[in-house]
């Protein structure tokens, strides 16, 4: 090979006017990314099944009565599933999937691409609706199926259930996002992910009722969004009796959204100042 | 957006870098012209690498001036990055996805992307393409790295040590790919510490030792220029070996020839070798 190769082949472009836009390459990383999580066989058990063993297990060990609430205890159990279940498959998931790819340089390789950095976040956004619509039409069925909880009884409802989920997922999945940040490397991931998250599952009355929770602890819970959103699908799915449950005696759908939303906003906040192509290592 | 053959495709003067005490990049100036093979050659530490991530627009630098196709790196807008082709260091592609859909997703990075099927096979994966990324072998992978690497069609190609932990014929194989793709007219930055990979494939090569640049030139001018002198080997009649530097290599056989009368015995006249010269450069002498 010397010097005098000069046979530079014609390049005729205008870059500019062609790069690919955000919005489609969004959704064709959103195939990929389904793609690459259901072949993960583990991942997909660790996601989906978590919840439904949970579910299966508290609701059929606790499933008397409450006193003076109209509900089983297997009832409550239903909602608060469903909400760890959407938590599950937006922060948990995102948290440990993108401290990997981080630290396994797939995020860096993508930057050295022109590739726009908004579709790498519209595909974790379609991978995330997906399994949290999948996760959640799971806990449904086996709720509705064998755990005495009807489907929402009135076309509100179903909107109450819309927005909640909405919020919900991308309130939790901003925050994954952001979680992913901490972890010093893939391997350490799972750790520091699941426990966040394990400690809010106690303290958002999802393993434990909220009317049995020490009230100092429900406060620290209701700092985050999982609170509410247990408390948002109980308002979806319970009846209107089961309130006296409640802290406040009512489902405060108001509070609830607005909670969310501010998650939501916090939450892409956190990312924006946060979110790192790099390992800390790779400076 | 075609580029001039006379052009620079990456100008660099005076880098620098440092990470905490530890001065990395030490005032480089590197000039690769469009369309030739440049490898940049030094030790491990050297600063090679940091010196290509600055390039590839990944790291930040503390001084000095950088254009590569003539856009400050640090400030690479997509279009930018679409005429930019990376070959990282350590490989990244995504494990569970087989290598048809990873060349055929990363093409529609790019405005004007290579035919994925025929990127494919310039890099030889095609018996490859159904295969799980998981499945392929270190060098395959290597090789599925370059194909990302090329997918976009980019005029300029900067390799970070692209053969390290290859086997000899996998290395060979490498080498006639690059050779192709700078045959295509790209330009190709690459990095290695293999002298023979750097004196087999680059057109002009830069010594770089201690995040300095200590030599430049074409493999065969820096043998030249900093490879003084021959050694001329001989035995003598009662069989103990010989040797003499010497800057005058015909005169000091002339002068055996007239003692020994004809055949030398043992006689050996070598020149100093580009790894020599290497050696020397980078400090690494005591090594031989």
């Amino acid at each position: 090979m010397t010097a005098t190769t000069t046979a530079v082949r014609t390049r005729t472009r205008a870059p500019e006017e062609r790069l690919p836009g955000a919005w489609g390459l969004g959704l064709r990383r959103g195939v990929l990314e389904l793609k690459q999580f259901f072949r993960q066989r583990d991942q997909v058990v660790f996601t989906f099944a978590f919840p439904v063993v949970f579910l299966f297990l508290f609701a059929s060990i606790f499933k008397d009565d409450v006193r003076g609430a109209g509900v089983t205890a297997s009832q409550l159990y239903v909602p608060a599933m469903m909400a760890a279940g959407i938590m599950s498959t937006s922060f948990q998931s995102l948290g440990i999937s993108i401290a990997i790819e981080r630290d396994e340089k797939v995020l860096r390789r993508l930057r050295g691409t022109p590739m726009p950095p908004a579709a790498y976040f519209l595909g974790k956004i379609w991978l995330v609706l997906v399994t949290g619509l999948m996760e959640t039409a799971i806990l449904l069925l086996v709720g509705t199926g064998f755990y005495g909880v009807d489907l929402p009884s009135s076309a509100t409802k179903w909107l109450d259930f819309g927005w909640i989920f909405v919020l919900g997922l991308t309130a939790c999945a901003l925050l994954g996002i952001a979680v992913s940040s901490v972890p010093k490397s893939g391997k350490s991931a799972t750790s520091v992910v699941v426990l966040p998250f394990l400690v809010l599952q106690f303290i958002s009355g999802v393993y434990i009722s909220i009317d049995t929770i020490p009230d100092w602890m429900l406060n620290i819970g209701a700092l985050f969004p999982l609170k509410w959103m247990c408390q948002g699908l109980r308002g979806v799915f319970l009846p209107s009796s089961a309130q006296v449950l409640e802290q406040a005696g009512s489902w405060e759908f108001g509070k609830v959204a607005l909670v969310l939303g501010a998650w939501c906003v916090g939450g892409l906040v956190l990312c924006l100042l946060t979110f790192r192509w790099k390992n800390r290592r790779d400076g | 957006m075609t580029t001039q053959a006379n052009e620079l495709a990456v100008d660099v003067r005076g880098l620098r870098k440092r990470y905490g005490d530890v001065t990395a990049v030490d005032g480089i100036d590197l000039e690769i012209r469009t369309g030739e093979v440049f490898g940049l050659l030094g030790p491990n530490g050297a600063g090679k690498s940091t010196t290509v991530e600055i390039l590839q627009g990944n790291r930040g630098r503390d001084a000095g001036e950088v254009l590569v196709l003539g856009s400050d790196p640090a400030t690479g807008t997509r279009a930018w990055r679409s005429r930019v082709g990376i070959v990282w260091q350590d490989e990244s592609a995504p494990a569970e996805l087989t290598v048809g859909e990873t060349v055929r997703h990363f093409a529609r990075y790019y405005p004007s992307p290579r035919d994925p099927e025929e990127v494919i096979g310039l890099v030889g994966l095609e018996a490859k393409v159904d295969s799980r990324i998981k499945a392929l072998s270190g060098g395959q992978r290597r090789r599925l790295d370059v194909a990302l690497g090329v997918i976009g069609d980019p005029e300029l190609l900067l390799l970070d040590e692209p053969t390290t932990g290859f086997d000899p014929a996998a290395r060979r194989q490498f080498w006639d790919l690059i050779r192709k793709l700078a045959g295509e007219g790209t330009t190709i930055l690459l990095t290695t510490h293999y002298l023979e990979e750097a004196e087999n494939l680059a057109d002009r090569l830069a010594i770089v030792a201690k995040g300095r640049v200590v030599a430049e030139g074409e493999p065969a001018a820096l043998r030249e220029a900093h490879g003084t002198g021959a050694t001329v080997e001989w035995t003598e009649p009662d069989g103990t070996p010989r040797a003499e530097h010497t800057d005058t290599p015909t005169k000091v056989v002339a002068e055996l020839m007239h003692r020994f009368d004809g055949e030398i015995p043992g006689l050996l006249v070598t020149r100093p070798t580009l790894e020599d010269v290497y050696l020397r450069l980078t400090g690494q002498e005591d090594v031989r």
